[in-house]
């Protein structure tokens, strides 16, 4: 179908972002397992890396540094598997050296943004997956406004247990209600961590807070998603660990949010 | 300087922005003649008003990560702690995270509100000897967003530079948000003429925060900012029970080790990951008063030990060049 004519998102059925006031909490984690999840109930999805400063996503689904091509209805985004069922946009795949820094003011940040948006040639997606990074400003007024033009059906919000993480995650929340951006939930991240040894539980950013995040504002709980080795080193190396560990607690937990979630976007 | 006149529209590019003058933001704007002349564009007044206020200041230190959640501000609170715990030491603590404000919550002051006195505004003392300054106590509730494009937050930075009464301090630790952007490049800029220490950086073992640090330290070499060394935080975890070691984090790259060799700095130390250090965190107390012989206090503990060292032979000359954008 040509949609040179048309918006690129036209074709995308659902938007979600995923926010958190906070850095390091699993964003862009809880971002690449969801897009997994969906990919692997048979849905389309795309992810839009807007960590202009630090993007975390081509590492995570080892997606290396392709050149990024263009075609008549915009960048054509990068495919991390041959099927073609799992799209990726980042600022990642655009410069010339990783470790050099984007050292840009919000004005700039903005443009690229903007672009990201409107000039990406998505095609059909089930799911658009945008992965922000932490804070309340630039990255996220401009996503907003330019997603706007077309639809968002909402947010999902990634904390730590720790006060000082769900203190953060707050501040987000506040950012939801004045932007009007529906809260589709809230995802406990890092909650407790199984000792491989002895099996014992350790809360290591405590224990719960998101759920009481949830409570206190009246959010859904999607559910929390324990502290894994196995699952930081399946990012690390860019493996599907969904698909590596099946077994798996975690996979439990991580399915189940994104069987929750799919259903609530569908229904 | 990206600065925006108190009259300037919502979407000001900034004064000093190549597009000041000429964004579709700045029609109408009562400044857009000046901007547009390029006249603003000479060096942003503050910065010399800041290097007249920071004479009372002897050493600066940032606290940098290009990653979020790795323990900026727990170490920027630690560090501070541990500093103020000399009672002829004044310490500084000031929180230039903007959008994301954890230094009033991890310090015990949250709900605490500035005051202004005849010199500015004063900040809100821990201890007779160490100040904190943070946006978090310019705000009425815990659940305010800060909802600020860069042109805010930097007038932010340099109304907290420019306008805090800090008095005579020994040390001041700024403590960042995460990423090379608008607060980075203010506070870099604006301490400018004062001059800086140098840069703490901090990360954690995996290579998806490395990724994100070596562009920090990219940016350091930028704007010249000389780093005192690394810090690996999280570094393995210590199993209550059976004594067990497991890096949850995994340094699959060689951690901060190699990328500290092969970038030749210094690595000041590694933190292990311990449950008592959020928990001391989310109460507002000192993890290292409250669990002074663990391993993690230790390794703090030798970590302070050695930016001190380096604070007491480094000689600021005051002349960190910007000249980005």
């Amino acid at each position: 179908m040509d949609t040179s004519e048309r918006g690129s998102l036209d074709q995308v059925k659902h938007v979600v972002l995923v926010l958190s006031g906070k850095g390091g909490v699993g964003k862009s984690t809880i971002t690449t397992e969801l897009a997994l999840a969906f990919r692997h109930s048979g849905r389309k999805v795309g992810i839009l890396d807007v960590d202009l400063c630090g993007p975390s996503i081509p590492r995570m689904l080892r997606v290396g540094k392709p050149e990024v091509h263009q075609c008549d209805a915009g960048w054509v985004p990068v495919y991390a598997d041959p099927q073609q069922q799992l799209a990726l946009m980042s600022i990642g795949f655009l410069m010339e050296d990783p470790d050099e820094a984007v050292v840009w003011r919000g004005p700039k940040k903005s443009a690229l943004i903007g672009q990201f948006v409107s000039d990406v040639a998505w095609g059909e997606l089930d799911v658009l997956l945008v992965d922000t990074p932490p804070g309340t400003s630039d990255e996220h007024l401009s996503v907003l406004e330019n997603l706007r033009k077309h639809k968002v059906d909402g947010a999902v919000l990634v904390t730590t247990p720790q006060a000082v993480s769900t203190g953060d995650v707050r501040r987000e929340i506040t950012f939801c209600k004045k932007t009007d951006v529906k809260i589709l939930g809230i995802v406990e991240n890092m909650s407790g961590f199984v000792c491989p040894h002895c099996s014992e539980c350790s809360n290591i950013f405590s224990k719960g807070g998101g759920e009481e995040l949830a409570k206190l504002t009246g959010s859904v709980f999607l559910g929390s998603v324990p502290l894994d080795p196995l699952l930081t080193a399946s990012l690390e190396e860019g493996r599907d660990f969904l698909q590596a560990f099946p077994e798996s607690s975690t996979y439990t937990a991580i399915s189940d949010i994104a069987k929750t979630l799919l259903s609530n976007l569908e229904s | 300087m990206a600065d925006v006149p108190s009259d300037a529209p919502e979407h000001c590019p900034g004064t000093s922005s190549d597009q000041a003058g000429k964004t579709s933001a700045c029609q109408g704007c009562p400044n857009q003649n000046t901007c547009a002349s390029g006249a603003v564009k000479a060096p942003d007044p503050a910065i010399e008003e800041i290097r007249l206020k920071m004479t009372s200041v002897k050493h600066k230190i940032l606290v940098l990560s290009g990653k979020g959640g790795v323990g900026k501000s727990t170490f920027s609170a630690h560090l501070s702690h541990a500093l103020a715990s000399d009672d002829s030491t004044e310490v500084a603590l000031l929180d230039v995270d903007i959008c994301g404000p954890s230094i009033p919550k991890m310090m015990g002051l949250e709900g605490e509100q500035v005051h202004q006195s005849g010199s500015g505004w004063s900040p809100v003392y821990v201890e007779d000897n160490l100040a904190v300054m943070s946006i978090g106590f310019l705000l009425s509730s815990p659940d305010d967003a800060v909802i600020w494009r860069g042109p805010k937050k930097n007038g932010m930075i340099k109304q907290f530079l420019r306008d805090v009464d800090w008095g005579e301090v020994d040390y001041l630790i700024v403590d960042t948000p995460p990423g090379t952007s608008d607060e980075h490049l203010s506070i870099v800029q604006y301490l400018s003429s004062a001059g800086i220490d140098g840069a703490v950086i901090i990360t954690t073992p995996q290579e998806v925060s490395l990724q994100d640090v070596r562009k920090e330290i990219r940016f350091c070499e930028k704007v010249k900012l000389p780093i005192i060394g690394v810090i690996e935080n999280m570094s393995g975890f210590v199993c209550p029970k059976c004594k067990n070691t497991s890096q949850i984090f995994p340094p699959t790259t060689g951690g901060a080790q190699r990328m500290c060799e092969e970038l030749n700095l210094p690595l000041l130390g590694r933190v292990p990951l311990d449950p008592r250090i959020g928990k001391s965190c989310d109460e507002g107390k000192s993890f290292l008063t409250e669990v002074p012989d663990s391993p993690a206090a230790m390794a703090y503990q030798s970590i302070i030990r050695k930016i001190k060292d380096y604070c007491s032979h480094s000689s600021i000359k005051g002349s960190v060049t910007v000249d980005l954008e």
